[in-house]
């Protein structure tokens, strides 16, 4: 979540050679967005506060000796920054290579596309660099985990914790090579504190984190977004009015989500908004009353 | 309140705001997404007060819990405003401006000393002094509540109660204070605005105002009869009498969500001609002499909902209805034509600009803004008009334009089911994070969280009544009985039980049809009870 602090000062700076300005507070990648720089990002989310870990945002500021991160770094007035030199655009690629080698990226759309960009080739890592492949854990009836797929972007982290959900059922655990997301005491999600809001799902931008429904069609070959609609509307529980994104295919809803800049759920929901649906495919409707 | 039913604050007003009180809300499980801005607030440094008889998920989160004996909201109420005045807190610019009634309103809690008030709500003095001291003192300060406040034979005082500390204090009418009654089910707002309350039109329009009356008479080309119509209760009442003889519901089960539900079914079989609209073939439908397969609202069928800050939102068909059920408003418009009248086929949107020409307050709403803006907070009078985010900001105009806020003296009244020895245990009942009301929707996806039913019972009382975890008991009632197992949880208090209404367990066998006077809302929350122990051999495995 950018920090507003906007006291209606503006700052001048300079983007690749371009003049720009920019409220007091907000971050390097506000501007490079306000002005069109398409700026890589994979730990960064609105609605979360940054934690500043996967370095694939970072940009060249003159004067200092490192790279720093455009999605936390606020803006000074006179800054003179790059966000397409070779400095960059190496340690980009260097990011993306690095993750790519050992986590499977297949399912994370934007990674595939920013690698493209900066020619990223994973590969030249071997098939030893795949250090984190391991079997999807799948422990209860609603989502489940394939941490093969993990970037350690802690986004899962944020939304089960301080920023959205506060049921702080997940944390990084282990340090290094061993760091990975685990529940405490690394238990089964239905012994852990999870209540299954999907939050985690919401924010995962590799397809680590998936519905049981969408985990099924996939292995069964049957999951295709091509023939997909999205819908959005109001969930029918309580009254609080959250926007649901329903996701049907053969005029079956296969998962729910929630657009992350609608003002009520700021992309969050509950475990009845996100997973509470099945009722309505059940084609011989009964009552359980 | 004042005139429209709705709450007066906007979601961003309570992230916002410096002092929170939770009022008989579970908000953490009942109103999830909305109490992520109350942690939001609370972040930030606001207080939050959590009144509750259970130390919920939501009272696990609060700066202070105030452990309050069920039904004794007035008796609270009325003792922080009796601490506000004695430390000249009121706010007397506002109430000299604003508002009416305050004379008899301070000599009412002048007897309600925080005191007196433990007595009755089992709440320290202390504490009581110290919420007190907190609301007024707060710069912003909102009141929030939901069931634990109308699921009472006196609810309408609960919430009147509750009305006159926010214009004690002039917590109304600004940015970030306010009373905010969090709804239930996804569009009981959108009925209320809708006029699906028996003394108003849509947007709130009085009944009896002639004027009001006669243009909806000339829109629609009927005489609109100035008699005000039933509430359920009334129409339940007037079923026993046997005045009424048919009954054409939709989306409602009442015969497994009213209270004392031996009296609820046997009303329903009474009647002549049942004839129920839903999406499952709920109890209520089983008894019915006509089904009417309906779609589902939020995602086969195209329309408007309001949601707890009054925004408007728009649904939309996401997948085709099963089978033969169709959608609502299809239903109506042939029933209607088998009736003699034709209404034509309009579509949602037809209707909703219909209403846009008859209801001021929506007139701003077209479905282009709607769709554009996210939806749209009522009052909303024309299309440059953003929607107001607070309601009744004139209370702060000097002179203020239009009626002036009325205090209204509320007295404490005990529940009316009553604690003897044969019946020692006090019920409330209440809803879980993954199930919801009957359990029509949410029993048909398994939740990793759901433990079934049970009759949670804190340690103290497992150990008085002679029984353990998991054990299956009857709970009786005045009324009917119930087999359940019982659960221990130190959320509930000594003398205090706790049920919900999601599972095959019949809870509402066991609740009373007491109902308050003003909303006709049965006390769901106060049920005396007894734990039989069934014989020993006929104890079943627990669930």
């Amino acid at each position: 979540m950018s920090i507003s602090l906007d006291t209606g000062v503006r700052f001048s700076l300079e983007i690749d050679g371009v003049a720009t300005t920019a409220p007091a507070g907000a971050t390097i990648l506000d501007v490079c967005r306000a002005v069109g720089v398409d700026t890589p990002t994979l730990c960064y989310l609105e609605t979360l506060t940054p934690v500043n870990v996967c370095r694939v945002c970072v940009v060249e500021l003159e004067g200092a000796r490192t790279l720093v991160p455009a999605c936390s770094r606020v803006v000074e007035d006179g800054m003179k920054i790059r966000t397409d030199s070779e400095r960059v655009r190496a340690s980009r690629r260097m990011v993306l290579e690095f993750l790519a080698s050992s986590v499977d990226v297949s399912l994370a759309d934007d990674m595939q596309r920013q690698m493209k960009r900066y020619g990223a080739k994973p590969e030249r890592f071997g098939a030893e660099a795949r250090t984190v492949r391991q079997p999807v854990k799948v422990d209860n009836e609603l989502y489940v985990r394939d941490y093969s797929k993990c970037i350690l972007c802690y986004k899962c982290v944020e939304a089960c914790g301080s920023d959205a959900q506060n049921t702080f059922a997940i944390a990084t655990a282990g340090r290094g090579f061993d760091a990975h997301i685990s529940t405490e005491f690394n238990v089964g999600l239905p012994d852990s504190a999870c209540v299954y809001c999907g939050n985690c799902i919401g924010v995962c931008p590799t397809g680590a984190l998936m519905f049981v429904s969408e985990h099924e069609m996939r292995e069964a070959g049957t999951w295709d977004e091509a023939r997909q609609t999205k819908t959005d509307t109001i969930c029918g529980y309580c009254g609080v009015g959250c926007t649901l994104t329903v996701h049907a295919q053969d005029n079956e809803i296969v998962k729910v989500s929630s657009p992350a800049d609608h003002d009520v759920t700021h992309g969050h929901l509950c475990i009845k908004g996100r997973f509470g649906w099945k009722f309505v495919g059940v084609k011989k409707r009964r009552s359980d009353g | 309140m004042f005139g429209a039913g709705g709450g007066t604050n906007s979601y961003q007003e309570v992230e916002d705001t410096d002092c929170i009180f939770l009022w008989g809300s579970n908000a953490r499980e009942t109103h999830p997404i909305f109490f992520h801005r109350v942690l939001k607030a609370v972040r930030r440094g606001a207080k939050l007060f959590v009144v509750d008889p259970r130390k919920t998920v939501t009272a696990q989160w609060a700066d202070s819990w105030l452990a309050i004996n069920v039904g004794a909201d007035i008796a609270l109420a009325n003792a922080m405003a009796n601490e506000i005045i004695r430390l000249g807190l009121e706010h007397r610019e506002f109430i000299a401006n604003a508002t009416t009634g305050f004379e008899a309103y301070r000599a009412c809690v002048q007897s309600y000393t925080p005191e007196r008030a433990e007595s009755i709500t089992g709440i320290p003095a202390e504490t009581i002094r110290a919420a007190a001291r907190a609301f007024a003192s707060s710069e912003r300060a909102v009141i929030c509540w939901t069931l634990g406040i109308t699921e009472h034979h006196n609810a309408t005082d609960n919430v009147l109660a509750l009305i006159n500390l926010a214009l004690l204090t002039g917590h109304v009418g600004r940015y970030g204070s306010g009373l905010n009654p969090l709804r239930g089910q996804n569009n009981v707002q959108g009925g209320g605005d809708m006029g699906a309350i028996p003394d108003r039109l849509p947007g709130f329009q009085a009944l009896s105002d002639d004027a009001a009356r006669t243009k909806f008479d000339k829109a629609w080309g009927v005489t609109i009869p100035p008699e005000r119509g039933w509430r359920l209760n009334e129409m339940f009442d007037a079923a026993e009498r046997g005045e009424l003889r048919t009954l054409y519901i939709v989306g409602e089960n009442p015969a497994v969500s009213e209270a004392d539900r031996h009296r609820a079914e046997a009303i329903l079989k009474s009647l002549n001609h049942l004839v129920v609209q839903d999406i499952t073939l709920t109890r209520t439908a089983e008894m019915a002499h006509v089904v009417l397969p309906a779609s589902t609202g939020w995602c086969e069928s195209e329309g408007t909902v309001t949601n707890s800050e009054r925004r408007v939102q728009r649904v939309r068909k996401a997948v085709d209805p099963p089978g033969n059920a169709r959608d609502d408003i299809d239903i109506v418009c042939d029933v209607a034509r088998r009736l003699g009248h034709d209404l034509g086929s309009p579509t949602a949107q037809q209707l909703w600009d219909e209403l846009r020409t008859l209801s001021p307050m929506h007139a701003g709403m077209s479905y282009a803004r709607l769709e554009a803006l996210d939806g749209l907070r009522w009052p909303c009078y024309d299309e440059n008009h953003p929607g107001e985010q607070f309601l009744h900001a004139r209370l702060w105009e000097n002179p203020v334009r239009g009626p002036r806020a009325p205090f209204n003296v509320v007295e404490f009244e005990a529940p009316v089911d009553e604690i003897t020895h044969e019946f020692p245990l006090l019920l409330t009942t209440g809803r879980r994070l993954d199930s919801f009301n009957s359990g029509v929707q949410t029993g048909q996806y398994t939740s990793p969280l759901r433990r079934g039913e049970s009759l949670d019972l804190c340690p103290q009382d497992a150990l008085r009544f002679g029984v353990r975890d998991g054990e299956r008991v009857r709970v009786r009632s005045r009324r009917g009985s119930v087999e359940v197992p019982v659960r221990i949880d130190d959320t509930v208090r000594p003398g205090l039980a706790f049920m919900t209404f999601h599972f095959d367990v019949q809870t509402n066998m066991l609740t009373i049809e007491a109902n308050d006077p003003k909303s006709g809302t049965a006390e769901f929350k106060a049920t005396a009870v007894r734990i039989d122990k069934l014989e020993v051999g006929a104890a079943t495995a627990g669930e």
